[in-house]
């Protein structure tokens, strides 16, 4: 990977590259989503995140039903007034599964950022620094590595009783950081000895500035595929974590909603609905992520654009 | 030599962490895991001295300085002695460990290795014909396949395969009537009742294999010995097999063991689905009943276990790549 902007130039082909000045923000976003659409993979993926999103953000509009009331008939099957057919405790499924899309992209999005964010911190001094430091973090990354990280949550969450969403999200930063760090700090690593970072030491920049101003912006895409890889570990652990009975089973998620279906012997009752609609979501939530980091891969490594000849 | 020492050396002071993370995670959470240990352990009946030293050893009590109690900790671990539980009351935690182990790694270990070698095939296939339906297929396949959550598609396949079918029985590793021995006719029983986990398992966890193998093969497809192989004429299988594959396989394998402690996670909620009487369960179990002795030695136990075969892949890369024993 050379850098953000010479890849992306790469990608529109034909539109000269613009080198005057700082490029404005709004451009800079608009042209790397350009780059993500225009991986057909990654455009699915954009199209189901977005359904997605909207569903979270308009929930209220969109529900037939409170995802709550439970004044409707017991373990209903499927019909014109339930289009999922109702639970156990006689709530409508589909209403259950469109106010459960906010818990699950809220906790993707939030952990998704604090991860990135310690991992961006911690990945850039890393990889800059040269001191004894260095090893003994070398030693720490490695150890939240190899433990193994659902059996820790599942203890932290254990002791954390019913701590809910935000305990949820705690416990997935905590075991999730790690292996963005490793990945950020050998990328540091090999900027570190480029030209441009040479310069900017030797016309005194302070080492903070160098990391963060300089290096920095060459990991956009990187930075952008962890985030996306962190969010999806966030959802499907949070989904794990809820479906163990761990965090708050009173709030409707798709964790919750599995939780419920396991716990009232959904699979007896032959609702195999309530079982099959929430998983069905975390899967595509999850999938619509992995999908838009395969165009996101595109930016910074030719090899794995679409139709490119080996 | 040298290599193997260090490796050794990196295993010891990891070992030490973990069972010092054990240590600090009942000690840094609010309230006193101790104390309501002690006090749902004493529901069973009085609590022996002994019983009262190695909770409070494990889970932190507030009496002595955490020197000594650091030191009273390691002391029982190294005994392997981690109290009683008081879920299976008046059962050891130990004895409770070791009878579920050996069902869990047979479970994980048989299953991880079939997933490596499958996946690894589908991914060189899939490099090899990139562009092609074999290649779409099994890359977009895999990365849906690896979104599912390991529970969904436990539930759906007891629902479908289970239930509905009837086909595969739904919970349990044996039948209620077979006893656990070494006779043809009880491993075949627990094999036929490992089939839908084992299923589960390697549905989810092929995907993570077919990808990273892809795109390792594809950067050494670019390599200029394998255009040699070519210009000299050897067949595309030779060529793809022994040149290509033979060198994309190793970076794949570091990522074996950081990908066994997801599969184990996962499994652990595969076992909550079928009621394997594995690590898992266990967990599950002294997790919903706050058994917090079972459930603290059952993570150190894990941990243990992912570290060691972290080791043994480190051992084992070393001796297939000189390169990494410098």
């Amino acid at each position: 990977m050379t850098s953000t902007n010479t890849s992306t130039a790469l990608a529109n082909r034909g539109v000269p590259a613009e080198i005057d000045g700082p490029a404005n923000p709004l451009r800079v976003v608009w042209r790397a989503i350009a780059t993500i659409w225009s991986v057909p993979k990654a455009r699915i993926g954009v199209v189901l995140l977005g359904a997605f999103i909207a569903l979270a953000v308009f929930a209220p509009l969109i529900a037939p039903y409170s995802a709550t009331d439970n004044s409707f008939g017991r373990s209903e099957d499927m019909s014109a007034a339930h289009w999922l057919g109702t639970t156990a405790a006689g709530q409508d499924v589909l209403s259950q599964i469109i106010w459960g899309a906010r818990v699950s992209v809220f906790v993707g999005f939030a952990a998704g950022i604090f991860a990135t964010l310690i991992a961006v911190l911690v990945g850039l001094s890393w990889g800059y620094i040269r001191t004894v430091a260095g090893d003994v973090i070398n030693f720490v990354v490695n150890l939240f590595l190899v433990i193994p990280a659902l059996p820790l949550m599942i203890v932290i969450a254990a002791y954390l009783q019913n701590g809910g969403i935000g305990m949820i999200i705690l416990v997935v930063v905590i075991t999730g950081w790690a292996s963005g760090a490793r990945v950020l700090r050998s990328q540091t690593q090999s900027l570190r000895s480029r030209d441009f970072v040479t310069a900017a030491v030797f016309s005194g920049e302070s080492p903070g500035r160098v990391v963060f101003r300089e290096i920095l912006p060459n990991m956009t895409s990187l930075i952008v595929t962890n985030f996306f890889a962190a969010a999806t570990a966030a959802i499907l652990a949070e989904a794990g974590l809820e479906f163990l009975g761990l965090g708050d089973t009173t709030i409707v998620s798709w964790g919750t909603m599995l939780f419920w279906a396991q716990n009232s012997n959904a699979l007896l009752t032959g609702q195999w609905i309530v079982l099959f609609a929430p998983g069905l979501c975390i899967s595509l939530l999850a999938t619509s992520l992995s999908l838009i980091n395969f165009g996101v891969d595109g930016l910074s490594n030719p090899r794995l654009r679409e139709g490119a000849s080996r | 030599m040298r290599f193997v020492l260090n490796k050794v050396g990196l295993l010891a002071l990891t070992l030490w962490a973990a069972i010092t993370l054990n240590f600090l995670l009942p000690r840094l959470m609010p309230g006193s895991p101790a104390d309501a240990a002690l006090a749902k352990l004493a529901q069973n009946g009085p609590v022996s001295p002994a019983t009262k030293a190695a909770v409070e050893a494990q889970l932190g009590v507030p009496t002595g300085s955490m020197w000594e109690q650091y030191l009273s900790y390691l002391g029982s671990v190294a005994r392997f002695d981690f109290g009683v539980s008081y879920t299976f009351f008046p059962q050891s935690v130990a004895g409770l460990v070791t009878a579920a182990l050996p069902w869990t790694i047979i479970l994980v270990g048989l299953v991880t290795i079939i997933a490596f070698i499958f996946g690894t095939l589908l991914g060189v296939l899939a490099a090899w014909k990139r562009g092609t339906w074999l290649d779409t297929l099994p890359t977009v396949g895999g990365t849906f396949a690896s979104a599912f959550p390991y529970f969904w598609t436990a539930l759906l396949l007891v629902f479908f395969l289970g239930y509905v079918g009837g086909w595969f029985p739904t919970s349990g590793a044996f039948s209620r009537s077979a006893t656990p021995e070494f006779s043809l006719a009880f491993v075949g029983d627990a094999l036929y009742h490992a089939i839908l986990p084992a299923t589960t398992i390697l549905i989810t966890s092929l995907g993570g294999w077919i990808l990273g193998m892809r795109s390792t093969m594809i950067n050494t497809l670019g390599e200029d010995y394998v255009t040699f192989a070519e210009a000299n004429g050897l067949r595309p299988r030779t060529v793809a097999l022994r040149y290509a594959a033979r060198n994309a396989i190793l970076p794949n394998l570091t990522s074996f063991g950081l990908a066994l402690g997801a599969v184990v996670g996962g499994s652990l909620l595969v076992e909550r689905v079928f009621a394997y009487p594995g690590v898992g369960y266990l967990l599950y179990t002294a997790v919903t009943n706050q058994d917090y002795p079972l459930m603290q030695a059952l993570f150190l136990i894990i941990t243990i276990s992912v570290l060691l075969a972290n080791f043994i892949v480190d051992i084992l890369y070393g001796i297939l790549d000189p390169r990494t024993r410098r």
